[in-house]
């Protein structure tokens, strides 16, 4: 029986690595004042106790490096976790701030998109590399059949689908989303944070689109875009829906 | 080799034990040897649609535990010589369907029969898994409302990424769409999804649409499968979903609302 190996083999495996993808609450520093931030979280946590108890959380500098104010990673993960928060990572850190958190061992995610680049105008040197790497990133993945509710598709780059994505289907790319038949699921481009990422669908009856995390559910889309072929893009950090 | 169908759903109550009665019976009279198997272990119903419950000795799950011969727990049906049935347990536990215990009883009954009809349960645990992984053909059973589609969507994709052919490589299951329990009056009035809806959401090959009718009731509390009720609106509709199924070009009817003598010639029940 070719099933017999199969499960003999499976009483011995003792891992097994899965991709999965979750959400965490992500902390943005707007200043590097540590006092401030320690009060002004005092004050939050103080909302939803419970809700933050343990909570993991992501430490965000991309807009403190935008204002060029620099803080030390090693005092606020102190004082982070002396408030019961777990830092799991940190993103749009500099060079610096990258090997602090390593240090500490936490692990530096570094952001694709177009935050970096908007780093790159005010600091020159670390964006580089990110230029090339976004031109030839991963290919588009192509799918030719019906995306079946339950069924969840995530693409490294574009995701281009020629059928229908049903309701109860979550579709997810880290760059764009084009799909030619109805669009019934939920579309999240740019799921890496890329905010050019963008939408299209040539029918929009969709259960929720976001484009790098900012998402509109079903019930917000006017009827002027229903059933409508458009495009979905970020402007100013809100969803634009328009015809094409 | 045979060919198993299953006929599967995901949401309960749509018509699938009817569907793989009547279906079973229609191959059978065109002189296929078919056996119709029940996986719904635990809640088994195919033997009262066939009529053969009084006959029912040994069970789908005495045979996977060795404790029946197949042929000691096929049952022949009373109207059509070539038609068997394997009834599913009603006391037994679900967990005693084993993959490989499966595997086995369909590789002996492709010996002899021709189809081998798989009527599964509902929801998309083990029974209707177990139903439908070896199968080559599905018969996705839907009633023209949300839910029921919704439903059968599910199952699609589970048909399109569980079953031995996807997991092998092999081409894929051929799908097919049944629309069942439908109502053009009720369509017209706004209350039923149309089949085009249904078309539109599902984009499957429609083998057939059959008619909420009275006969389907009448039919299992008589124990005959309804496809023998030659006069029924039901009956004619599974014959042309049979005649479709093998390939005959059979133009859709009771799709559309009925009228005047029409409506008497076919009158219901």
């Amino acid at each position: 029986m070719p099933t017999d190996p199969k499960k003999t083999s499976i009483s011995h495996l003792a891992l097994e690595f899965k991709s999965s993808t979750f959400s965490v609450p992500v902390l943005v520093l707007f200043s590097n004042s540590l006092q401030n931030i320690e009060q002004q979280l005092q004050e939050k946590i103080a909302q939803a106790p419970e809700f933050f108890k343990n909570s993991p959380i992501l430490l965000d500098f991309q807009e403190l490096n935008k204002r060029d104010l620099d803080l030390a990673v090693a005092d606020l993960v102190n004082a982070v976790r002396a408030l019961k928060l777990l830092p799991i990572g940190l993103r749009g850190g500099n060079a610096v701030q990258n090997r602090q958190a390593l240090a500490l061992g936490i692990p530096a995610h570094v952001l694709q998109g177009g935050a970096p680049l908007e780093i790159a105008k005010t600091k020159t040197a670390p964006a580089e590399p990110e230029e090339p790497e976004q031109s030839d990133g991963p290919s588009a993945i192509l799918i030719t059949q019906p995306v079946r509710s339950g069924q969840r598709v995530y693409a490294r780059g574009d995701l281009i689908v020629l059928a229908t994505v049903s309701s109860g289907t979550e579709i997810m790319a880290e760059g764009n989303i084009h799909v030619y038949g109805s669009l019934r699921g939920r579309a999240l481009a740019g799921v890496r944070g890329d905010e050019k990422a963008r939408i299209f669908c040539s029918d929009l009856q969709a259960e929720l689109i976001s484009i790098a995390g900012i998402y509109k559910i079903s019930e917000d889309l006017s009827d002027g875009v229903r059933h409508k072929p458009v495009q979905i893009y970020l402007q100013d950090h809100s969803l634009i829906i328009k015809d094409i | 080799m045979a060919r198993i169908i299953v006929v599967t759903s995901g949401k309960g109550g749509v018509g699938k034990t009817t569907t793989s009665a009547a279906i079973a019976m229609g191959l059978a009279k065109r002189g296929h040897k078919t056996v119709v198997i029940d996986f719904d272990v635990g809640l088994r119903n195919l033997d009262l649609i066939m009529g053969c419950e009084r006959r029912v000795v040994y069970d789908l799950i005495n045979v996977i535990s060795g404790e029946a011969a197949l042929n000691q727990a096929l049952i022949k049906d009373k109207h059509c010589p070539n038609l068997f049935i394997l009834p599913a347990s009603q006391t037994r536990d679900k967990d005693s369907l084993t993959q490989e215990g499966i595997g086995k009883i369909l590789d002996e009954l492709s010996k002899d029969f021709k189809y081998i009809v798989c009527d599964s349960p509902a929801g998309i645990e083990k029974g209707a898994h177990l139903a439908m992984y070896y199968a080559d053909d599905a018969l996705v059973v839907t009633n023209p409302e949300v839910s029921s589609v919704r439903d059968s969507d599910r199952m699609l994709g589970i048909l399109a990424s569980k079953s031995r052919r996807a997991e092998q490589n092999q081409e894929p299951i051929k799908e097919y769409l049944l629309l069942t329990r439908y109502s053009p009056e009720r369509v017209k009035l706004g209350e039923m999804l149309s089949v085009d809806d249904v078309q539109e959401i599902l984009s499957l090959h429609l083998l057939g649409v059959i008619p909420e009718s009275k006969s389907v009731l009448s039919a299992s509390n008589a124990g005959v499968p309804v496809i023998l009720d030659e006069k029924s609106d039901a009956g004619q509709a599974y014959a042309d979903v049979v005649a479709r199924y093998m390939g005959e070009d059979k133009p859709h009817r009771f799709i559309d609302e009925k009228k005047g003598l029409f409506g008497k010639l076919f009158g219901r029940g």
